[in-house]
């Protein structure tokens, strides 16, 4: 089972171009610096940052991101919620899977983030929109 | 229009990354590099990212593609620099930037370039004899 999480605080930024991907990473660091994470995570929770935002605008067609500090009350954690609108993923294993693109890509992306995070939950509604929810704790 | 700048030094090309590229720049440095390497007939282009503090599948992407145009034209490239904790993610990420060849610092990078970007073009290239 999965311990309750509460949000300490949070920020929303929007993902609607190029450039909202690269300030968002830029946020992710600082949230990441200040709850003192190693280089290392830190490193990884914003390369997911990128990977996430930039398919939040390229598969979703822009949305927005949400970072919050999260605590289960006993770690404290980064949680990253990335939302759109945009035409859901039908097959989400095939979607995690390396190597699978549905454009040009590499296809790492989404199944990279996962590795790089802790906790990492997609919901997605075909024609609806995608809701991914990705932690990494202290 | 925001460029990333190419220095010529002999026939190879150096590029230095420090700005955390957006997505467009680091496709106009694609272009820009293949360009350069193609109009000064360049052998060898070193790309540095020790000021990155990321590389994602996007970069390292176009480090690939760099690396893919840089051959067909005839020339090899090296990246270096990359920080511990940036590899360490990448390979996590699942990217091996295959067919990239990487070096720990600017001079054994340089070295590297030196060494096989054909010697017997020597007019062009200084370097020292000293025997
Ligand atoms: N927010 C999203 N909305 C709709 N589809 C998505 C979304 N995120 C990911 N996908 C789907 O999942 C696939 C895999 O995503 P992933 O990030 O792994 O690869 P990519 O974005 O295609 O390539 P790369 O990230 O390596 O450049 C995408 O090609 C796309 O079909
Ligand atoms: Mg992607």
């Amino acid at each position: 089972m999965r311990k309750p999480t509460w949000i300490v605080k949070t920020e929303k930024l929007p993902i609607k171009d190029p450039n909202d991907v690269v300030i968002a990473r830029q946020r992710v660091r600082v949230w990441a610096l200040d709850l003192k994470l190693s280089l290392v995570d830190q490193t990884k929770i914003v390369t997911a940052a990128s990977e996430l935002a930039r398919n939040t605008l390229e598969h979703g067609g822009g949305g927005e991101m949400e970072i919050s500090e999260v605590t289960d009350g006993i770690r404290r954690g980064v949680r990253l919620a990335f939302s759109d609108h945009g035409p859901g993923i039908p097959d989400i294993k095939l979607a995690l899977s390396d190597g699978y693109t549905s454009k040009q890509g590499m296809g790492l992306g989404l199944g990279g983030s996962k590795r790089l995070m802790n906790d990492f939950t997609i919901e997605t509604e075909v024609g609806k929109g995608t809701l991914i929810t990705a932690t990494r704790w202290k | 229009m925001e460029r990333i700048p190419i220095l010529r030094m002999g026939n190879l090309l150096l590029v230095t990354i420090q700005v955390d590229m957006h997505d467009k720049l680091a496709l106009t440095l694609q272009d820009d590099l293949t360009a350069k390497i193609a109009d000064l007939g360049a052998k060898g282009v070193l790309i540095d990212i020790s000021s990155l503090e990321i590389v994602d599948s996007f970069i390292g992407r176009t480090l690939a593609n760099i690396a893919s145009m840089a051959r067909v034209l005839d020339a090899q490239t090296v990246v270096v620099g990359m920080q511990p904790a940036v590899a360490i993610t990448l390979v996590e990420l699942g990217m091996s930037l295959p067919g990239i060849r990487t070096a720990l610092n600017v001079e054994s990078g340089m070295e590297y370039l030196q060494q096989t970007t054909s010697p017997d073009l020597s007019e062009e290239a200084d370097v020292d004899r000293e025997d």
